[in-house]
């Protein structure tokens, strides 16, 4: 890798939490990723926006609760977060319904951003 | 160009580890370099040496080995993945090692093109 | 950029979102079971051939054929073999695969 080289990396999280492992394994790759100094950026379409839904309690289905990592993504500079307004619309859901702060974007802005990107990852 | 892999899906269930050993043929035989493959979530799967297929099937785990022995391709497993899906270096088939997550970073700032295969 | 779909679209909302989302001026590859999108008579094949207007959409050959459709390929897309697969990944700088 040479030095000082910065690419724009774009996790895309479509998933919804805990039917599948997805968006926990994610997480973990954009923790890891935190430490690359790369531009880093997540967006959540589609049931991927319901990571981010609050009030996750997971004891009844006794798995580890993942969502307060989540929070801690600003600690690691990790604080572009855009979620799909469509996405959220479906699902009855708003802004204050997110666990952090977040953009909320049209899939056309989101597909924007999309194409500046070098690398997208998608879980 | 150098292109780099990432592999969600485990072997037989999903079509994912296929298209992305198809793929990577493909790109070699067109003179790129496949420089590295990281197999994550399930995709941890298709690295188990006691993986044994019919006979009259294709072997999702050798074609792997093969394809990196014979073209220096750099097969990485998840560590996290692996330890959760009981992939260890014991079970591990040649040609891949495990490793941690930065390898897959690494290889996305490596590569000029990165390509994901997953369900 | 290189859009790549390999979900049937009456399975799962990937083409759906991934239409919506594609800028014009890219390119839609379908693999896998997203190649059912680019058939005659699938439910999905009128909003393919709209996307069309701003989309190139290409289909995978080998999961056509595997498929039994590769008879049925919907007008104004264009079959690849693996090799076109790879080249549309050099083509276009960026590729984002909606699984």
């Amino acid at each position: 890798m040479s030095e000082g080289q910065i690419k724009k990396f774009m996790y895309v999280n479509r998933k919804a939490p805990h039917g599948t492992i997805y968006a926990l394994e994610s997480l973990e790759v954009v923790l890891i990723a935190a430490a690359f100094d790369q531009d880093v950026s997540l967006a959540f379409m589609d049931d991927g926006v319901y990571q981010l839904k609050k009030g996750f309690n997971t004891k009844g289905i006794e798995v580890k609760n993942f969502q307060p990592t989540y929070r801690a993504l600003d600690d690691y500079d990790v604080n572009k977060l855009y979620v799909e307004k469509e996405a959220l619309e479906a699902r009855g859901l708003t802004a204050e319904d997110m666990v952090v702060p977040v953009e909320i974007m049209s899939r056309a802005e989101i597909g924007k951003l999309m194409e500046t990107q070098d690398i997208v990852l998608s879980f | 160009m150098n292109i780099g892999i990432l592999i969600n899906e485990g072997p037989y269930t999903h079509q994912a580890t296929e298209s992305a050993y198809l793929f990577a043929r493909a790109a070699i035989e067109k003179g790129h370099q496949v420089s590295r493959v990281f197999f994550y979530h399930d995709g941890v799967n298709n690295s188990s040496r006691l993986t044994e297929p019919p006979q009259d099937d294709r072997h999702v785990v050798n074609r792997w080995t093969k394809l990196a022995q014979d073209h220096n391709i750099d097969l990485v497993v998840c560590v996290a993945a692996a330890l959760r899906r009981g992939i260890k270096d014991e079970n591990l088939a040649p040609g891949f090692r495990i490793s941690g997550l930065g390898q897959l970073i690494e290889s996305g700032i490596q590569s000029d093109r990165y390509v994901t295969f997953g369900d | 950029m290189l859009h790549i779909v390999n979900k049937s679209p009456l399975d799962r909302p990937s083409l759906d979102t991934c239409l919506a989302t594609a800028q014009p001026g890219g390119a839609l590859l379908l693999i896998e079971d997203g190649v059912y999108a680019a058939t005659t008579g699938n439910a999905a094949a009128g909003k393919l051939t709209q996307a069309m207007g701003q989309l190139k959409v290409y289909a995978l050959q080998a999961d056509m054929e595997a498929r039994g459709v590769a008879d049925r390929v919907l007008d104004g897309v264009t079959p690849v073999d693996y090799g076109g697969f790879v080249d549309l990944v050099t083509e276009h700088t960026t590729c984002q695969s909606w699984l």
